[in-house]
């Protein structure tokens, strides 16, 4: 019953799909970094309320699902602020804030494992706070963080077919529309399934290699 | 002699627990002092309190002129002209040494690179560690670890320098390559504060050896004094114990 020569034609079309994803999920995993820092950042400060920023902003974004907050940003703000973004526009806002929420955890973990005393030799040497954490906290932080971080980049490719559901033309996207036009859903969904998989396995084969030479270079 | 550091009524408690009750003491300039007592006595508070990596409950801290306890002091800004060597070394593990050594004078002092390179060649070279200075903290031993350290506190050119129990966490055979280090910068006039185990190193060393007994002060004086002819029953026992 299975009969992918149906859809070899389609298999290009399905394919220019990856750039697409790729696009939103390395743009998401930058500002999601960024935004993860910083949301760290508020989680170890000694002032209550910036610490209670920080978990609020976890809070929600860990508390609700993906897939509503991309339809409240791209159906739902345009409503409010008349300005409408495209698919793509609300795919990026959506997945760096979210992916903000989850980094940050990872990240504020990573920094609480570092030994106090570098805080306590970068104190004594007068370094200021925001030096300290960018050059000698962060770093090693994040070599602890890389396999979690390698993680949530996973996730993220994987999650990013949500952004089929506001018309980017992604992998998952592509397979339905070919699905469609050829009344033929198996071997087309079958097909991005596999390619979903491979590029997952392909970024975990990536996250052990860093991995590996990070160990190296003590 | 010139007052360097004053210490007035310092009290510091964790939570319900009083580690230091009421500490009064002056270190004048060029002088080393050692602080000795029992586990838990509460002497490595009172050299973390200097500094004020513990935050004193109430008292006053003087450094070099400078009144840290002062409320909205610059505690960073006079950290750079106080020295201070862990019991765990504490280097940056991710720099080379002598990264380890140029990161706070550039970043903190403001020196250019060159100058800051200069000046921690000059210190490897004088804690003997010249040839380390591209090597990372965790290809050293534990006594070039501290020496590392000793050279990286050296290197914001501080009046002061803090040591907290520098050579408990030492192989035994490398104790005395820290110590060496050590009795040299005294020798050259640094003002040193030295919470420590080694008692033959503070009577050699120390021009005067505070004796901390459940946070307080309970004896201090010359080492020959506080040594051979310690006034107080708690003194007493304590050295029978550990000479």
């Amino acid at each position: 019953m299975i009969d992918f020569t149906k859809i070899q034609d389609s298999i290009p079309y399905i394919l220019q799909g990856i750039p697409v994803l790729f696009q939103v999920v390395i743009v998401a995993a930058i500002a999601g970094m960024l935004i993860g820092i910083v949301v760290a950042a508020l989680k170890i400060t000694k002032s209550m309320f910036l610490r209670f920023l920080g978990h609020a902003y976890t809070a929600v974004f860990r508390g609700t699902p993906l897939i509503l907050q991309l339809a409240i940003i791209h159906f739902g703000l345009p409503q409010l602020t008349g300005y409408v973004t495209t698919g793509y526009q609300s795919a990026i806002i959506a997945f760096s804030l979210n992916s903000g929420a989850y980094i940050s955890e990872i990240i504020r973990a990573g920094i609480q494992a570092v030994d106090r005393g570098q805080w306590e030799a970068a104190d004594a040497l007068g370094i200021p706070y925001m030096k300290q954490l960018r050059s000698i906290i962060l770093p090693q932080a994040f070599k602890n963080i890389l396999p979690a971080i390698m993680n949530e980049l996973i996730t993220l490719t994987k999650e990013s077919a949500l952004i089929s559901t506001v018309g980017v033309l992604d992998v998952m996207r592509r397979a339905q529309v070919v699905g469609g036009e050829k009344a033929l859903y198996f071997e087309p969904l079958l097909f991005a399934g596999f390619v979903y998989f491979v590029l997952v396995m392909g970024l975990s084969l990536i996250g052990q290699q860093v991995e590996k030479a990070m160990r190296k270079s003590g | 002699m010139e007052p360097m550091i004053q210490v007035t009524d310092l009290y510091k408690q964790f939570g319900k627990l009083e580690v230091l009750k009421g500490i009064t003491t002056t270190v004048g300039r060029g002088e080393v002092v050692a602080v000795i007592g029992p586990s838990g006595s509460g002497k490595s508070t009172f050299l973390r309190c200097i500094n004020l990596l513990e935050q004193p409950t109430s008292g006053t801290i003087n450094v070099d002129g400078f009144e840290l306890t002062k409320p909205k002091a610059n505690i960073a800004k006079a950290r750079q002209n106080i020295g201070m060597v862990f019991q765990q070394f504490n280097l940056f593990p991710h720099k080379s040494v002598l990264d380890n050594l140029i990161y706070a004078p550039i970043n903190v002092l403001g020196l250019s690179k060159d100058a800051a390179v200069k000046r921690a060649e000059v210190l490897l070279d004088r804690v003997g560690l010249a040839e380390k200075r591209d090597n990372f903290p965790n290809q050293l031993s534990g006594g070039q670890k501290q020496r590392v350290a000793i050279a990286r506190a050296l290197a914001m050119e501080p009046n002061v320098m803090l040591f907290d129990e520098p050579t408990s966490a030492l192989d035994p055979e490398m104790v005395n390559e820290v110590l060496d280090v050590m009795k040299q910068l005294a020798e050259s006039g640094m003002t040193m504060v030295i919470v420590t185990h080694e008692m033959g190193f503070a009577k050699e060393v120390a021009d005067r050896v505070l004796f901390l007994d459940e946070g307080i002060l309970m004896e201090e004086g010359s080492p020959v004094e506080l040594f051979d002819h310690p006034k107080t029953d708690r003194a007493k026992k304590f050295l029978e114990k550990v000479l």
